[in-house]
C-alpha cells in the first residue's frame, strides 16, 4: 500500500495550487464586494488555464482535454476548490455527460467546450424535482422530427455563462408493474433558441459571484439532432456519467477546509490572550486537533475513492460516504474557524465568513446529506439483506 | 548552444525551518521540499533560450540524494531537455559541486552554465563564482537581464550601486538574480511529458570528483529572539540615550 502520490501528481497539485494562490486568490475580496465577474476577467482565468494545458482535465485526450485519471482530477478541484468557485467556473471542466455526445455533436458541443468557445451547464433541478429526477414537470413533446419543450428549472448553476444547457425533460410514460413512470429524456438546449430563457436565480449566501439562474421553455422547439443519447434514456446516461461528480463536491470542500486550517492555525499561534498565544487553551488548541483530523479524514476518504473508481471498484457507496463527511466536515470546521477568530471571524474585511458561508450549499448541492446517507445505507441493506 | 543549468534541492521557501535538536543541522524529515526558486528562474531562463531558438538544448543537473530526481523532473516538467543526476548521499560543499559540475559541462561540452546566484539553505553565493574560477570562463553574477550578442552575451548585474552591464565572452557562467524573470507553471502536457524524459545517474566516483567535505560544522543554533524595545518618556531621554547608551549620535 502507497499513500504517496507520484511526482505528477505532485507537479499538478503544486501547479494548480500555485495558480489558485496567485492569480485567483487576489481576485476573491472584489469578487465578494460586487458579487461579479466581468466576462472578460473570466475570459482572461480561461486563457491562462488553456494556455497552462489544463482546460477541460477531466476530458479524455482523445476529445482535446487533459485526460486525468479519477485521481489526478481529483487533486486538481481539491487545489481549485481553495478559491471562490465565480472564479475557478472558469478553469473549465466540461460536465463528462458530453462524452455521450455523438460523432455530430462531439463537434458542435464537446470539442467546443473543451477548446474553451463554449460553456455548458446541466439543467436538472425544478421547483417541484431535485434529487427525484424522476418526477421531472419539464416536458418535451414530439411534433413531427422537431421536439418541443415547456416548463422551468431552477437552481441552473453557471446558466449565466453558458452557451447551451445540458436539460432533462419527460418524454412520457410508461406503464409498469409499479404504476406509470416518466421516461426521461436528454437534450442540448443553444442559448438562442426560440422560447428558451435563461434568467438571474436566487441571491443565495454561499458563493457569491456563481451565480444561479432560472431556466424556462415556452413551446421551445429543437430538431431531433438535439437530443443526447435515446429518448428515455436520460437517467441512464445521468447516472453512467454524473455519479462521480459528487466526489468533486467533496475534493473541493477538503482543499477550503486546508486553507481555512491553515489560517485558523496562523491566528492561533500569533493572536496572544492573558500573556500567550491562544492556541494554547486547550479550548482553541483542541479544535485546532479535531479541524486537521477530520480534513485528513475526508481527504483520504475522497481520494480512496477517487482510486476506486480508477481501480473499476464498486464506488458508489465510497463516493456517497466522501461527499457526505467532507462537506459536513468542511460545515465543522468552518464553524470552528469563526469561532477561533472571534469577533474577527465574522466581519467581511476577513475571508473566514466568507469560508463559514461558502460551505452551507455543500451538503445540500449535488444530493443532500440525507440522500448521501440513503445511498450509503441502502448499499449496507443489499450487501447484508437476502 | 547548450545550455546547462544546475538545480537544487532546498526546504520549500514557504517551510518555517527549525534546529535539530542536537545542533547538527536543520530539521529535514517530514519537511517539504523544492527547487531553490534561484533555481527555477534560471531554468526559466534557458527554456525561454530555447524558445527563442538562442538555445538548442537545456539539461538540468542536480547533485545530491536521489530524491533529487524529482527536482530535475520539475526542471524538466519546466520544458528542459533532459536531465543529470549527480547522486551523492553525503551533503557536498560548494567546491565539490563546482568540481562535479565542471567535469559535467567537459562531459557534455556544455556552452554556457546558467545557475542560481545562490540557493536558500545555505546561502553561499560561491557555487558559479567557483565553476567559472575551475573552467577558466568568464561570468555574469547576479545578472537580472540576459542578451544575446556578437560571439557573446550581454548582462546587466545588480550591484549595490545599481545595474552594471557586462559583456561576456561564450562559454561563460551566469548566475541569475531574482527579476530576471517570472517562472513559469509548468503545463499539463510538460507535466506528463517530463515523465518520459531521459534522466542519467552518475556518481561523484564517475566523473573522477573527489567531493568530500573539506569544512566542519560545529554547531547550528537558532538566531536569537530579538528583545523587547525599550519606551522613552521624551525626545530629551531619546536623545541621551542615543548619544550616551547607543553612541550613535
Amino acid at each position: 500500500m502507497d499513500f504517496a502520490l507520484n511526482h505528477e501528481q505532485q507537479l499538478v497539485v503544486e501547479t494548480v495550487r500555485a495558480f489558485v494562490e496567485s492569480e485567483l486568490y487576489p481576485l476573491e475580496a472584489e469578487v465578494e464586494r460586487t458579487g461579479v465577474v466581468p466576462p472578460e476577467l473570466g475570459r482572461e482565468i480561461q486563457a491562462k488555464v488553456k494556455a497552462l494545458g489544463f482546460y477541460a482535465p477531466n476530458i479524455p485526450e482523445e476529445w482535446g482535454g487533459g485526460g486525468l485519471d479519477h485521481l489526478t482530477f481529483t487533486l486538481v478541484e481539491r487545489e481549485l476548490g481553495r478559491a471562490a468557485m465565480a472564479l475557478t467556473v472558469w478553469w473549465g471542466r466540461p460536465s463528462n455527460i458530453l462524452c455521450a455526445c455523438n460523432d455530430e455533436q462531439k463537434q458542435r458541443y464537446l470539442l467546443p467546450c473543451v477548446a474553451g468557445e463554449r460553456i455548458d451547464c446541466l439543467a436538472i433541478t425544478e421547483p417541484g424535482a431535485g434529487s427525484d429526477a424522476r418526477n421531472l414537470a419539464t416536458v418535451a413533446r414530439r411534433d413531427g422530427s422537431d421536439w418541443v419543450l415547456n416548463g422551468s428549472k431552477h437552481f441552473i448553476s453557471h446558466a449565466d455563462i453558458a452557451d447551451f444547457a445540458i436539460v432533462f425533460a419527460a418524454t412520457g410514460e410508461d406503464a409498469t408493474a409499479k404504476g406509470p413512470r416518466k421516461r426521461i429524456t436528454c437534450f442540448l438546449i443553444d442559448r438562442d433558441t426560440a422560447g428558451f430563457e435563461v434568467r438571474p436565480g436566487y441571491a443565495t449566501v454561499s458563493h457569491r459571484g456563481y451565480h444561479n439562474s432560472v431556466l424556462s421553455f415556452d413551446d421551445c422547439r429543437v430538431p431531433a439532432a438535439q437530443m443526447l443519447g435515446d429518448e428515455g434514456q436520460g437517467l441512464e446516461i445521468m447516472n453512467t456519467w454524473l455519479y462521480a461528480t459528487r466526489l468533486t463536491v467533496a475534493a473541493m470542500s477538503v482543499g477550503r477546509a486546508r486553507r481555512v486550517f491553515d489560517l485558523t492555525a496562523e491566528w492561533a499561534a500569533t493572536r496572544r490572550q492573558f500573556g500567550r498565544p491562544i492556541g494554547e487553551f486547550q479550548g482553541t488548541g483542541f479544535k485546532l486537533a479535531d479541524m486537521i483530523t477530520e480534513i485528513d479524514a475526508a481527504d483520504w476518504l475522497t481520494l480512496a475513492a477517487a482510486w476506486a473508481l480508477d481501480q473499476d471498484l464498486p464506488a458508489n457507496r465510497e463516493i456517497a460516504s466522501a461527499k457526505l463527511y467532507a462537506t459536513e466536515m468542511l460545515g465543522r470546521a468552518t464553524d470552528n474557524a469563526v469561532q477561533v477568530f472571534g469577533g474577527m471571524g465574522l466581519v467581511d474585511e476577513m475571508p473566514i465568513e466568507r469560508f463559514w458561508r461558502d460551505a452551507r450549499v455543500e451538503r445540500i448541492w449535488d444530493g443532500t446529506s440525507e440522500i448521501q446517507r440513503h445511498i450509503i445505507a441502502r448499499a449496507i441493506l443489499r450487501e447484508h439483506g437476502e | 548552444m547548450k545550455v546547462l543549468v544546475p538545480v537544487k534541492r532546498v526546504i520549500d521557501a514557504n517551510v518555517k525551518v527549525r534546529v535539530k535538536a542536537d545542533q547538527t543541522g536543520v530539521e529535514l524529515t517530514n519537511v517539504k521540499m523544492a527547487m531553490n526558486p534561484f533555481c527555477e528562474i534560471a531554468v526559466e531562463e534557458a527554456v525561454r533560450m530555447k524558445e527563442a531558438g538562442t538555445a538548442t538544448e537545456v539539461i538540468v543537473v542536480s547533485a545530491g540524494a536521489q530524491q533529487a530526481q524529482e527536482t530535475i523532473r520539475t526542471g524538466l516538467a519546466m520544458g528542459a531537455d533532459r536531465g543529470i543526476l549527480i547522486l551523492s548521499e553525503a551533503s557536498l560543499e560548494p567546491l565539490a559541486v563546482a568540481k562535479l559540475l565542471k567535469a559535467v559541462v567537459e562531459k557534455e561540452s556544455a556552452d554556457m552554465v546558467l545557475m542560481g546566484k545562490q540557493a536558500i539553505d545555505g546561502d553561499n553565493n560561491q557555487t558559479g563564482q567557483m565553476l567559472a574560477a575551475l573552467l577558466g570562463w568568464p561570468q555574469g553574477t547576479f545578472v537580472s537581464k540576459i542578451e544575446k550578442a556578437d560571439g557573446g552575451l550581454k548582462v546587466t548585474r545588480e550591484v549595490d550601486g545599481g545595474l552594471e552591464n557586462v559583456a561576456l565572452k561564450l562559454p561563460a557562467v551566469v548566475t541569475v538574480d531574482l527579476r530576471l524573470n517570472q517562472p513559469r507553471y509548468a503545463s499539463l502536457p510538460n507535466i506528463m511529458k517530463a515523465k518520459k524524459k531521459q534522466i542519467d545517474t552518475m556518481t561523484p566516483e564517475d566523473l573522477g570528483v573527489d567531493a568530500s567535505p573539506r569544512l566542519t560544522v560545529l554547531k547550528v543554533v537558532e538566531p536569537p529572539a530579538r528583545k523587547a524595545g525599550v519606551k522613552v518618556a521624551d525626545v530629551a531621554e531619546l536623545i541621551d540615550k542615543l548619544k550616551n547608551e547607543a553612541k550613535v549620535i
